[in-house]
């Protein structure tokens, strides 16, 4: 396989590439989960086409130079979905793909949330709503040393239980930090159940406003609906833009999605398989229709 | 006796975090509504383009210094203890120090002296909190003097550290040319007899209870252990394989502090006759602080009568 990209991503990569890579990154997601035993499943499938927007598009950074001054800042505030980050940084070329079977085990740097050790990860996190708070500090900073880097946060739709969640979305909108772009999963599910069931957020976007955001509403599957999310957020001035990206939990394994079950579990052999043959089914059937 | 000047240790941290401002310029102060009693608005006057008051919201304010320092910023964090160790705790468990982030704790109003508050404001289970963090290095300054040295000590400190300041004036008791180490204690008093090992304002309580058991015929050892964590072992060994006993004596709960720290070093190293000066286990409550440390005894004359116990009965309690 190809990294697709190399160095800065300045253009819109072509749909072509952007389904191909969906398909080789959930494959991938569900094969580490299965050799590792354990992990997050649904919302690791849930973001894919998320990350593909910031890491194919949108972020400038250097696989090759990871710390590289110039470039945008990714935090994965929903630590535990590191399958899909590690998956989509090890495609992008930060580390080699065949460590992915590495995740979970004793020895890996790829820990069972996100590890700031991996190439790539910019921040360790996995207990929930820490993440907003430090892409905060990122973009205070950013703009103190009056640089062009934007910061992107990615946080779970369950993890706006968090109250800090809200501290941060206050600190942002009142310093006006244009330079951070919130997005969230929603994928309607936690590990207990349905967000409506649980803790219900609705209006989620009424909130975010009420903030102080820029809110849009997009289908987190939509790859160019993303990029165009992610333009617009760029585009705002003087206040923080939020991406509502609509997701389905479990995305593009029939008997994952939409499963509350699957919110924390890895498949096992069988599972695997079948999961596999329906992604590689999907995939040929939309190259052929395109 | 000569009249003995008092200062509090939080204007120690103000002057500090003013020098460091002047300094260099990669230093950012952050204060959670409460910078004005911090003594952190000395340097937010100074430099307001490098201050951010975050707000009554610790979780928050933890999080983006550590943005901040992962984006190449010197970070002071401020509020009261009692606020931003514990309600603060995960996010300094995970954002700060799992992320080996060298943010600079300071949590001023710490201890029962904070006085007429009551409990609540009473940060007596911060050194216990944060020394049992690992990555975490943990100062409690003796006095405003040390107070200043830490803070400025700290800004080159390479991980996460958590700085212990006082509210009311207590006294000064060191000198401004004295060196001041992180992870080194400093020997006070030498004596032959027993250790008084103590950090904080109680240091000044156990120079004074070395004088007084002087009457006794006792000669003390007095350590200031200003660095509760990386415990200065050595230093600690010494003094009590040349006495032989040890009290230990602070401003915090009796659990996880000063006095559990030293035991356990001494339990693997050199076990001894050992008393613990500090709060036994209970929530304090509204007073003068005299009259608190009086009551919750965490006066120099607590520190004697442990020390005398241990000397005229060792054998009954080994």
């Amino acid at each position: 396989m190809t990294n697709g990209l190399e160095g800065l991503t300045t253009e819109r990569p072509s749909s072509a590439l952007l389904k191909q890579k969906a398909y080789e990154v959930r494959r991938d997601i569900l094969t580490m989960l299965h050799a590792a035993g354990s992990g997050h499943a649904g919302g690791s499938l849930s973001e894919v086409e998320i990350l593909l927007s910031l890491y194919y598009y949108k972020l400038r950074n250097d696989p090759g130079n990871p710390r590289w001054e110039g470039r945008d800042k990714f935090v994965l505030s929903k630590g535990h979905c590191c399958p899909g980050l590690y998956t989509v940084l090890a495609h992008r070329g930060f580390f080699h793909r065949e460590e992915l079977l590495t995740f979970r085990k004793l020895g890996s740097r790829l820990q069972g949330h996100a590890y700031a050790g991996v190439p790539g990860v910019e921040a360790s996190t996995g207990s929930l709503g820490q993440g907003l708070s430090i892409a905060n500090g990122m973009a205070i900073a950013a703009r103190h040393d009056l640089t062009d880097t934007r910061v992107y946060c990615l946080m779970g739709d369950g993890e706006l239980d968090e109250g800090q969640i809200w501290e941060a979305a206050m600190s942002a909108s009142f310093r006006h930090l244009d330079n951070l772009c919130g997005i969230v999963d929603r994928n309607h599910i936690q590990q207990d159940g349905f967000t409506s069931v649980i803790k219900d957020l609705e209006p989620l976007v009424q909130k975010w406003e009420a903030c102080g955001w820029h809110a849009i509403s997009v289908d987190g599957h939509n790859l160019s609906q993303l990029m165009d999310a992610l333009d617009v957020a760029a585009d705002t001035k003087n206040k923080p833009t939020v991406i509502m990206a609509q997701t389905i939990k479990g995305k593009g394994v029939s008997f994952m999605e939409n499963q509350t079950r699957w919110h924390g579990r890895a498949p096992n052999t069988e599972e695997l398989e079948k999961a596999l043959a329906e992604l590689d089914t999907a995939y040929r059937r939309s190259i052929a229709g395109a | 006796m000569p009249e003995v000047k008092k200062v509090a240790l939080r204007d120690g941290f103000g002057q500090g975090l003013l020098e460091l401002g002047r300094r260099r310029s990669d230093v950012f102060v952050l204060a959670g509504d409460v910078a004005e009693s911090t003594r952190a608005e000395l340097f937010q006057k100074e430099f307001p383009e490098r201050f951010l008051n975050m707000g009554i919201a610790e979780q928050d304010m933890v999080g983006s210094a550590v943005g901040l320092s992962l984006s190449g910023k010197v970070v002071f964090i401020s509020s009261f203890s009692c606020f931003l160790c514990s309600r603060g705790y995960d996010q300094i468990r995970v954002s700060i120090c799992y992320n080996n982030q060298s943010v600079k704790i300071a949590g001023t109003h710490a201890g029962i002296t904070v006085g007429p508050d009551g409990a609540t404001a009473q940060a007596l289970e911060d050194i216990a909190l944060m020394r049992a963090l690992p990555n975490m290095t943990v100062v409690v300054p003796a006095d405003a003097i040390e107070a200043r040295k830490a803070t400025i000590a700290a800004a080159d400190w390479p991980g996460p550290i958590y700085l212990r300041f006082g509210r009311p004036p207590v006294p000064i008791i060191t000198n401004e040319q004295d060196p001041f180490e992180i992870g080194k204690a400093t020997i006070v008093r030498q004596g032959r007899d027993v250790v008084l090992v103590a950090c904080g304002v109680l240091v000044a309580e156990a120079l004074a209870a070395a004088q007084a058991l002087v009457a006794d015929g006792v000669e003390s050892y007095v350590i200031n252990m200003h660095t509760v964590k990386p415990l200065d072992e050595a230093t600690l060994l010494t003094a009590a394989r040349t006495a032989g006993a040890v009290v230990t004596a602070e401003e915090h709960q009796i659990n996880g502090g000063l006095g559990s720290a030293v035991a356990q070093v001494l339990a693997r190293n050199f076990p001894c006759p050992m008393e613990m000066v500090a709060v036994s286990d209970v929530f304090g409550e509204s007073g003068e602080p005299e009259d608190l440390k009086e009551k919750y005894g965490l006066t120099w004359k607590h520190i004697r009568d442990k020390a005398l116990d241990l000397i005229h009965a060792p054998k009954l309690r080994c």
